[in-house]
């Protein structure tokens, strides 16, 4: 699925994430290169990966340059340790030069300190995981898909449920709250880009971008 | 001996209880500092013998909720100088940018990694280079040079950017 050609990643910390992360990569046709500091690790995994693993540490100036870090595209530090994925993209960033540096988080605290020190992406199952909960629970048809610009818009999905009383309305008749777009209507696994005359059905998908403070009132709409 | 050119006196957090660290903690106690130490083994804690009367905090020093709990936020100065030298260079910088302390220090093993943290504009002290340093001096006789030719000093600058450059 890559459009801009392949890439070189170098992906830090060989266990589980590392190792599937490292495996997609490969079959994407990335260059790959899978650095662990445990020998014992490597050694598993030395028939299944041989080629694209390395030995050292990913803090360690001489084993970055060894490997060839200044010209990876991107580096992905996906440890256990939120200390030692912190410190290995910022040395790849700042004395390397690496253009996207993507930490795994451990402590979902740390997501935004990470962001503050320069780390370009942050990746942290705990939120991930939470937030699918969170939506679980939470009461309405307006489910978030993604956050932007450190979460103040957000795209949502708002789902025409039976009986809703905006099904049969056109787009341009409803009363959205201010700072709202809507992207998309998805109706039997079509996406259609709407224009104001587009009536919504009863099993509709409505894909809205919006500021992320409208998002109870998009939900009032939509109940 | 407690030294007394020290007229100011400030909020210091240590973050680790080893031998710098508690080193560091009752000194400055003695000089009369508020100081606050964290460590996440309690058996550390007994380094400070029974004369310290500082704050205490037993937590992992890379978490906000512990560095809040020893007041941060309060600090003057923040050194980090547990054995890990990410987690000591994760802290300062916690320490630095969500706590906004403006004095803070690094105690970081590897040369290298001293040397980039400290022109990213983090205070380090690379013990490493120090010692090596001093210890070549004596060695050689010769007169020991100030801190800074030890922490950026020819001796431990090994790599290859470093020859590069």
């Amino acid at each position: 699925m890559h459009k801009k050609g392949p890439m070189y990643v170098i992906v830090v910390g060989a266990g589980k994430v590392g190792y599937h992360l490292a495996k997609t990569l490969i079959a994407e046709g990335h260059e790959v290169l899978l650095l662990e500091k445990d020998r014992k690790i490597l050694e598993s995994l030395q028939e299944d990966l041989g080629e694209v693993l390395a030995y050292g540490d990913g803090c360690e100036i001489r084993i970055m340059s060894e490997i060839g870090m200044g010209r990876a595209n991107v580096v992905v530090a996906v440890t256990g340790d939120d200390e030692d994925n912190l410190v290995i993209c910022q040395m790849a960033k700042r004395k390397f030069g690496v253009a996207r540096t993507i930490a795994r988080v451990n402590d979902p605290k740390n997501e935004e300190l990470f962001k503050e020190l320069g780390i370009d992406q942050t990746v942290s199952s705990t939120r991930i995981i939470f937030n699918l909960l969170e939506q679980q629970i939470e009461p309405g048809q307006v489910i978030p898909l993604a956050a932007l610009k450190k979460g103040e818009i957000e795209v949502v999905e708002a789902n025409v449920t039976p009986g809703a009383s905006v099904a049969g309305l056109k787009i341009g008749q409803l009363d959205l709250p201010p700072h709202t777009l809507i992207i998309s209507v998805i109706r039997d696994d079509h996406a259609m880009i709407p224009h104001s005359d587009t009536k919504l059905k009863e099993g509709d998908s409505v894909i809205a971008m919006i500021k992320a403070e409208r998002e109870k009132e998009l939900r009032a709409v939509f109940e | 001996m407690p030294r007394r050119d020290k007229v100011n006196l400030i909020k210091v957090v240590i973050l680790g209880c080893g031998r710098v660290g508690s080193t560091i903690a009752t000194t400055m106690f003695q000089e009369g500092h508020d100081v606050t130490i964290i460590d996440q083994n309690p058996d550390s804690f007994r380094r400070l013998g029974p004369d310290f009367a500082g704050t205490r905090i037993l937590g992992n020093g890379i978490d906000e909720d512990t560095l809040r709990r020893a007041e941060v936020h309060k600090a003057n100065a923040f050194v980090a100088t547990t054995n890990g030298d990410n987690r000591n260079i994760m802290s300062v910088q916690m320490a630095k940018v969500r706590f906004h302390v403006p004095k803070v220090v690094a105690r970081i093993y590897d040369p290298n990694r001293a040397y980039a943290y400290a022109e990213l504009g983090i205070d380090t002290i690379c013990t490493t280079c120090i010692g090596a340093g001093l210890m070549r001096d004596m060695i050689l006789g010769n007169q020991f040079g100030a801190v800074a030719d030890y922490l950026h000093g020819g001796l431990v600058r090994t790599t290859e950017e470093d020859d590069n450059a």
